[in-house]
């Protein structure tokens, strides 16, 4: 990956790279923007990579060049949901899939009991060094929240690929056992499951910051004349309200990347709401994957004669 | 100094409780946070930092200063200030202790905020020894030492005992209404546990951590630096950092209409925000390296320029560990200290 990036940026052929630059500890990647070919000894890629890098594009893109960007399958669902909106140019871009076997939680260490971690080597079983002694666990127990139900190893769109074959056969849990349970409460049962998590929102923003689906210009918990507050929760309910009306913002277009859940300070499982709306839309109009490709064919966005009308639709709700 | 059986923790808590509202770690989910205490409840002795700090009982996330009525084309303006309860903070740590410090020089400097200040003589602060430090520690680069904690308590788990010492007069009159629990003893225990933690303290990952250059001597050469493109693009620009940092404590005041008036409120801001130093005529930040630039210049530059050198950042960790995209005061500091004069 170096080696193409060094060749992309020194011949000219792109001004910049979008990937990831290695940190202080075993685990604090950083997406970065290099520029300069001698900093790509910085450049790494490991199961610590997990942020989607597909929303930089959208502020990369109004620079005036050609930028390489490293995308891991997952990453390319979101890339091509920006491509079909508009949001970002495909010409601007020079797409290098690369393989994954799954991104790692270095939270799920901690919550494990495993603290001051000094080395991590990567490997079926993780070899964690700490200072207060070495740990072994298995790979599959440290995997971020969003590779436990992984859309495969295809990447949806690319001009080369690098390491694909390194892709490992990733888990295929069932991402909507979790919203099925939800469903199948009583709505008091899943109002207090939603307040309880939903009551931990801080209101930082970092959810919305990192969706590749929220690109409004200007988002409406920003303008000041709204009515509605960005950085606290003026009444009570007033952090249920974001989560619900960013759910309803992104529904059809969220490729459920899981980055919402991952970024959260507060570990409040956001993509739950997401994935309720997906399984909806999927069974409403038929299976649906936003990201698939860059058409823009969201069932909520295209009318078709076949469509339902809205009430056929809520009564046709469990016989599909 | 004191010391009780943790097996008598209950009691303890149970005790200072009644006196006033406790505040303590208590595990939430995965997570830990400060909340108020109930009996049984989950209190956390061992997971170092807490998402968010104590500061949320001294300087609230939002906090009503007033509230205007209105009727017809009168306008009612309405006192919404109350005195603080009495309420302690157990378990705080050395370096949220010390950013309670930091915060007073801010607010309780002319012009006092009394909200604050009322607060900060209500609560009583119960520091605990960090004898496990995290990885992403590194309070000793700012003079604070984790294993003597100071706040107006400072206690020591060692083992299964709780060592206990009053530091302030506050924590004298505590310590007097629940002596009876507490045996007398000596320091040896504290110093043991001590000396033996020292060593980890020795191989903390940020130890040696450079501030040599950040001064507001060089205020002009560290806002232009060129660190700051390559660092920026990476931030989202979410306001982890600023609302789980102990230090952080810019403000903004916001009108919410209730409809039948308007209740006037203080809460965090967070230079992260499109809307940070937003005023009539404008905003003198309109990017986002500039708002970036803002938080690091602030803790590292403007802050010890304005109060004696003393940093904006306790050394905690938390934005180490909670950046979404693992950015942070650590990368800041080395990317722009001495060891890299830029």
């Amino acid at each position: 990956m170096r080696q193409k990036a060094h060749e992309l940026l020194s011949s000219g052929a792109v001004g910049a790279v979008l990937a990831w630059e290695k940190g202080e500890l075993p685990y604090d990647t950083s997406p970065a923007v290099f520029r300069d070919a001698e900093a790509l000894d910085k450049m790494v890629y490991n199961g610590f990579c997990g942020s989607n890098l597909s929303k930089y594009l959208i502020e990369q893109g109004k620079q005036d060049e050609k930028v390489l960007v490293f995308l891991k399958p997952c990453d390319t669902y979101s890339l091509n949901q920006l491509l079909s909106e508009n949001r970002v140019a495909r010409e601007k871009l020079h797409i290098i899939g690369i393989g994954c076997k799954g991104k790692l939680d270095v939270e799920k260490l901690r919550t494990q009991g495993i603290k001051g971690i000094t080395g991590i080597e990567e490997n079926e079983t993780l070899k964690i060094q700490t200072l207060y002694g070495d740990h072994e666990l298995p790979r599959e127990d440290v995997l971020l929240e969003k590779c436990l139900s992984c859309k495969g190893k295809d990447h949806k769109v690319y001009d080369e690929l690098i390491g694909e074959d390194l892709s490992a056969d990733t888990e295929q849990g069932d991402k909507y056992a979790k919203v099925a349970e939800l469903e199948g409460q009583t709505p008091a049962e899943r109002f207090a499951f939603w307040r309880g998590e939903l009551s931990k929102c801080i209101r930082c923003n970092a959810c919305r910051n990192t969706c590749p689906s929220c690109t409004c210009l200007k988002c409406v918990f920003d303008n000041a004349h709204s009515g509605v507050a960005a950085k606290v929760n003026a009444t009570e309910f007033e952090e249920n309200m974001f989560h619900i009306i960013r759910a309803f913002h992104v529904a059809g277009r969220c490729s459920d990347c899981g980055e919402c859940s991952r970024v959260c300070p507060q570990g409040i499982p956001i993509h739950l709401l997401n994935r309720k709306f997906i399984k909806d839309i999927s069974g409403f109009y038929g299976e649906f994957q936003a990201g698939e490709t860059a058409e823009l064919n969201s069932p909520l966005l295209c009318y078709d004669l076949e469509d339902a009308e809205p009430n056929i639709i809520s009564k046709r709700e469990g016989d599909n | 100094m004191l010391k009780l059986s943790l097996s008598r923790m209950e009691e303890l808590f149970s005790r200072i409780n009644g006196e006033r509202t406790l505040y303590a770690p208590i595990q939430i989910g995965e997570q830990t946070q400060f909340t108020p205490w109930v009996p049984d409840a989950a209190v956390q002795m061992n997971r170092l930092s807490t998402v968010k700090s104590p500061k949320d009982y001294f300087f609230p996330h939002i906090e009503d200063i007033a509230a205007f009525r209105v009727q017809g084309k009168e306008i009612e303006i309405l006192d919404v200030r109350t005195e603080a309860a009495p309420f302690a903070v157990f378990g705080v740590r050395a370096c949220d202790a010390e950013s309670l410090n930091l915060l007073d020089r801010i607010f309780l400097d002319d012009p006092i905020d009394t909200f604050y200040e009322s607060k900060r003589k209500s609560g009583l602060i119960i520091t605990t020894a960090c004898f496990e430090p995290e990885e992403t520690c590194f309070c000793g680069v700012f003079g604070i030492d984790a294993l003597s904690p100071g706040g107006d308590i400072a206690t020591w788990i060692v083992d299964d005992t709780l060592y206990w010492n009053a530091l302030t007069e506050k924590g004298e009159a505590l310590t007097e209404a629940v002596k009876d629990l507490f045996e007398e003893t000596d320091d040896m225990a504290v110093k043991a546990a001590q000396e033996k933690a020292q060593t980890v303290f020795d191989k903390l990952p940020f130890r040696d951590l450079n501030l040599d250059g950040l001064t507001g001597e060089v205020l002009m050469k560290k806002f232009n630096s060129p660190e700051w493109a390559n660092l920026n693009p990476s931030c989202l620009s979410c306001g982890t950092c600023t609302f789980i940092c102990p230090t952080c404590h810019c403000y903004d005041i916001q009108d919410f209409d209730t409809g039948k008036g308007i209740q006037r409120f203080k809460c965090w801001d967070s230079c992260m925000c499109s809307d940070f130093t937003l005023m009539a005529h404008g905003n003198p930040r309109t990017s986002q390296l500039e708002r970036f630039r803002q938080r690091y210049m602030h803790k590292l530059i403007y802050f010890p320029d304005n109060n004696d050198g003393a940093y904006a950042c306790v050394g905690c960790g938390r934005c180490v560990q909670k950046c979404p995209i693992s950015m942070n005061i650590v990368k800041v500091i080395k990317a722009l200290g001495v060891e890299n004069d830029v």
